[in-house]
């Protein structure tokens, strides 16, 4: 292959897809890290700040509410969903009749939006569980859930493994599928209970399903924003507010750029090391086996 | 032993029955009272309606501006995933051909900027490119769509590209074909499994996506996702209206993955274990 032809070939398969990952993804983040250490307005800086933004950062006490939210939000929701998930993929794979109408049911609700499932859950919290709750003097939902931080919290859990348990169970799904029958039929033959199978055979045998699902919970737990807006508004008094709509806020609401943009940049960093992390140690897990 | 097994069979569908209609509830909440007048929700939420009542229907249409929000939303959503198909199955394609250290890195810089959360790029994002273009377009979301998604579906397409033999493409080279012939009409028929899980992944997410339009759009080109939020903020109260409305936002892509109800799930399991 001749140079000409490899500049061609260039020039015709990468160059423009390239060209509009380099403008859209690498350029404003590259910039964004840079203004950060200026003291950036949102339309121009004219000196620079030093670390003056990240320590700004730290000490907004609002920031650290939401860290601490934030934290337990992932860590809540990755346990909920995955054991959920898994449970619901065991379930289907059951050899029941029903199997396919079930999957169904488990996964729709993952194709809709999270504001379209925020406000579905909005009426649900505010509305119709507490005239249910009174027609029938049922005690738990008498007030709506979404008044108080804590029940504000659960209720986030779990319309958030509502949402997402349906996807995590597709993976395992595709997990349990992929072992090999004879490998199933030894363990009978010995005598294996349900349960000893499922721990010593099944959950090894598909740990790279884990792997995954993990990787997508503990993401999509950083990253969530859609049902945090239209269930919660980060209300009652940003108490529940997630740390995506924590810069959202601080940017675009209150025109802080600078520290907005800071803690986007220690987010980044945050789902970056906890991405690393959990990915090492659960490939680590599956060479074991 | 058998008497057992079929007890177990009996508990797992109990089991699964149980847990099918709680996720189905929202749904037929939902449902249910977007056909009765507001009074009669507040009253019970479980109730049948007493009419089909299409009045909350038609306000909700007109609020929403449903025809032009599904509109927009289907032309974005169809042209960003076209685009999506071509760009990143030819540079996965390239990519994946020319074993340069060039490709090498280009491929680990896409890998690794799949980590990077958008709420990173957002805030320089807005004030950078609102200095230089008008944002509020759909040509302007399209592109930005295209420069999110190229490095996962890109990713996914290289999976499948390197396990294709390279013989397959010299011999067509031998033959006489060029570059885009080989691309066109040997490499990408045979990349169908991936484009339908490219397809789908993307779809799903352009469809749904928030965020980014509401940054960008305003109320002539907005989405189905943005023209519901109506219903969260000044309508709240009008229960109504709003079931109504998120029944019809919901509608279109029920349907559609009931048609394609195979090709996603096995789109997304092909998707997620890459």
């Amino acid at each position: 292959m001749n140079t000409g032809h490899k500049v061609r070939k260039f020039g015709i398969f990468a160059a423009l897809p390239l060209a509009i990952f380099l403008v859209v993804l690498v350029l404003p983040f590259a910039q964004g890290f840079f203004l950060t250490f200026t003291n950036w307005n949102g339309f121009k800086y004219t000196e620079f700040a030093g670390i003056q933004n990240y320590t700004k950062s730290f000490q907004d006490d609002a920031f650290w509410t939401t860290l601490w939210f934030t934290l337990k939000f992932v860590i809540v929701s990755l346990v909920a969903v995955n054991v959920v998930a898994f449970g619901l993929a065991l379930l289907v794979t059951a050899k029941l009749r029903s199997a396919t109408i079930l999957r169904t049911f488990f996964f729709v609700p993952n194709l809709i939006g999270g504001v379209v499932l925020g406000v579905i859950w909005q009426f649900i919290f505010n509305t119709a569980l507490i005239s249910i709750s009174q027609r029938y003097s049922l005690p738990f939902f008498q007030e709506s859930w979404l008044n108080e931080t804590n029940t504000a919290f659960w209720a986030l859990i779990i319309v958030t493994v509502w949402q997402s348990s349906g996807y995590m169970m597709i993976i395992y799904i595709t997990g349990l599928i992929s072992i090999e029958q004879d490998v199933l039929e030894a363990a009978r033959v010995d005598g294996a209970s349900a349960f000893r199978t499922l721990m010593a055979i099944k959950i090894p045998l598909m740990a790279q399903a884990f792997t995954i699902s993990l990787f997508l919970t503990l993401r999509n737990g950083f990253m969530a924003y859609d049902v945090n807006v239209a269930l919660t508004g980060g209300g009652p008094y940003r108490t529940t507010e997630l740390i995506s709509m924590h810069i959202f806020q601080d940017a675009f609401a209150f025109g802080n750029f600078g520290t907005g943009q800071s803690k986007a940049v220690l987010m980044f960093l945050m789902v970056a090391t906890a991405a690393l992390v959990q990915v090492s140690i659960s490939k680590r897990l599956e060479v074991q086996r | 032993m058998k008497s057992q097994g079929r007890t177990f069979r009996k508990i797992v569908f109990a089991v699964g029955s149980v847990l099918s209609f709680a996720y189905v509830m929202p749904f037929v909440l939902v449902f249910l009272n977007a056909f009765k007048p507001k009074f009669d929700i507040l009253e019970n939420p479980l109730s049948w309606p007493k009419q089909l009542d299409w009045t909350n229907f038609q306000q909700a249409m007109e609020k929403m501006n449903f025809f032009r929000s599904l509109t927009n939303s289907v032309i974005i959503t169809v042209i960003s995933v076209s685009a999506l198909i071509v760009f990143s199955s030819m540079l996965a394609f390239y990519l994946a051909r020319t074993k340069t250290k060039f490709s090498k890195v280009t491929f680990l810089i896409l890998v690794a900027s799949m980590i990077v959360p958008f709420q990173a790029l957002m805030i320089p994002f807005m004030s950078i490119f609102a200095q230089f273009v008008s944002l509020n377009n759909r040509a302007a979301l399209v592109f930005f769509y295209i420069g999110f998604g190229v490095a996962l579906s890109t990713f996914l397409y290289h999976g499948f590209i390197s396990k294709i033999p390279m013989d397959l493409d010299e011999a067509a080279a031998m033959d006489g074909a060029n570059d885009l012939t080989i691309f066109w009409k040997i490499m990408f028929p045979m990349l169908r499994p991936v484009t339908a899980t490219v397809a789908i992944v993307n779809a799903l997410w352009i469809w749904n996506d928030f965020l980014l339009p509401r940054l960008v759009l305003t109320q002539e080109t907005q989405t189905l996702p943005l023209s519901t939020y109506l219903f969260y903020g000044q309508y709240s109260t009008e229960y109504g209206q709003a079931m109504a409305g998120l029944l019809l936002a919901v509608l279109p892509i029920i349907v559609f993955y009931l048609i394609l109800q195979r090709q996603f799930i096995s789109g997304i399991s092909t998707g997620a274990v890459k």
